[in-house]
């Protein structure tokens, strides 16, 4: 129960980030910190205690394989934060050409 | 599982150094240090597929994001009310952590899964796909509609980065102003 | 006299580059085409064989990456593998359903086993690799405004 714990400190650390900071790569920084959290707790449910790796070898003494399923789907969740981190740093780069400054607070115009 | 503990721990060390120092590129490098240990941590889980994955994800996100900061480091003054808001972010993360707590006592006991899905995966998976790593069998062939929509959100990632970078053309609008005031003349 | 400044890295990571660019293209391969024996699969070879191709323009200047692996070329290969990922999965079709595991599938632990995965692995890291590659030249290629008022000035005063 304590690792789950531990995951959860580093969520809410991601969380404190993306709302209390002004600068806006801070920002960024924080949302990776949230996708790197959210990966691991599924990893962590799918522990299996004297497991194996989910790969099936020539010689089959033990069967006893941690869950498969969650691999899956942290597979696919990785490679989508690599996209969503590719489109802010973009926006960032646009945000920096239009106002010279990476400071949330005097970014005020709505007009783009 | 010592270790285990021991790299959750440098994971939030890094974060934390990533947070609070003023120098962005010394964050980036921090936010390397802890995907890094992210990964060793995926291969004490007996997770190889997904340790592989996360260290080359995570070189190419810190290329894009050194990309993005160079030269434009600006130090910035925190101005006021900054105690006030640093009180109230505080109690909101206390407040999150205890009724997280709350709700994860309903998870099963770490290292005992209950794996009724995963099981049928496991034992006809080699039977019915012939491939030999269950976690490609079960991208690929059981569950492959959500391959086809994470190709999707690549492609339109790649056409949202392409279309935020463009040049929209402004020469264009500067010459037909200049026709405009040489007929006016 | 004015020397033009040399593009590109010093000379120990430019030697260090041609040797070892080669190697990493090739393990990307290898871990794409071994997706259903060992660990790996087509994202992460994907990313493995983007990954050479940026080494190579970070080491060198954008103009030698460009004679690698043009922007046109990049276009055409991320196009031809979701074609063929999508055309792969339309054949199913031909047996019953969608995506259909319709290529027999021979003994475990052979290269040529599990039917459909493996021509999946590779339309899948043909589109994640120039995805990508096009992902992070658009990003360096991006040039301000202030940036290129001061590069005339240079060649002005010149």
């Amino acid at each position: 129960m304590s690792i789950y714990l531990l995951c959860l400190i580093i969520f809410s650390l991601g969380i404190y980030c993306v709302v209390r900071k002004r600068n806006v790569i801070k920002i960024i920084i924080g949302v990776i910190i949230l996708e790197y959290a959210v990966n691991l707790f599924f990893v962590l449910v799918a522990y299996r205690v004297n497991g194996r790796a989910p790969i099936f070898s020539a010689e089959q003494e033990v069967l006893n394989m941690v869950d498969p399923l969650p691999h899956a789907l942290v597979l696919t969740a990785i490679v989508i934060g690599l996209a969503t981190t590719a489109l802010l740093v973009g926006i960032a780069m646009r945000l920096y050409e239009k106002y010279r400054t990476f400071d949330i607070t005097k970014i005020r115009e709505l007009k783009g | 599982m010592v270790e285990l503990y021991v790299l959750l721990v440098l994971m939030i060390i890094g974060a934390l150094i990533a947070i609070e120092i003023k120098d962005l590129l010394s964050s980036v490098i921090a936010v390397g240090a802890a995907g890094l240990a992210l990964s060793i941590i995926f291969l004490i889980l007996k997770a190889p597929d997904v340790a592989i994955t996360q260290l080359v994800v995570e070189i190419l996100a810190l290329i894009i994001l050194v990309r993005g900061t160079l030269k434009r480091d600006l130090p910035f003054s925190t101005t006021g009310r900054w105690l006030l808001n640093t009180i109230i972010t505080a109690c909101f993360v206390v407040i999150f952590l205890a009724v997280g707590m709350k709700c994860f006592k309903d998870l099963p006991e770490f290292g005992y899964p209950i794996m009724k899905v995963a099981g049928t995966y496991i034992q006809e998976g080699l039977q019915k796909t012939g491939a030999v790593n269950l976690v490609a069998s079960v991208i690929l062939d059981f569950r492959a509609y959500d391959t086809l929509g994470e190709a999707t959100i690549l492609f339109t990632a790649v056409i949202g980065v392409l279309a935020i970078v463009r040049k929209i053309g402004r020469k264009k609008v500067d010459e037909e102003i200049r026709e405009e005031d040489e007929e006016e003349i | 006299m004015s020397r033009e400044r040399e593009k590109g890295m010093s000379l120990i990571v430019k030697t260090i580059t041609r040797l070892t660019v080669g190697l990493i293209f090739l393990y990307g391969v290898y871990i794409v085409t071994h997706g259903h024996l060992s660990p790996g699969g087509g994202f992460a070879g994907g990313v493995i064989i983007a990954l050479s191709f940026v080494h190579l323009m970070l080491a060198y200047g954008k103009e030698k990456a460009f004679e690698k692996l043009s922007r046109a070329a990049a276009s055409l290969f991320e196009d031809a593998g979701a074609i063929l990922f999508l055309s792969i999965a339309l054949l199913g079709f031909t047996g019953g359903y969608f995506f259909l595991n319709f290529i027999s599938k021979g003994q475990p632990f052979k290269l040529f086993s599990a039917g459909i995965i493996l021509p999946c692995n590779i339309a899948i890291s043909l589109k994640v690799g120039a995805g990508i590659f096009a992902i992070v030249v658009a990003l360096v290629l991006l040039e301000f405004e202030l940036e290129e008022e001061k590069k005339e000035e240079k060649k002005g005063k010149r």
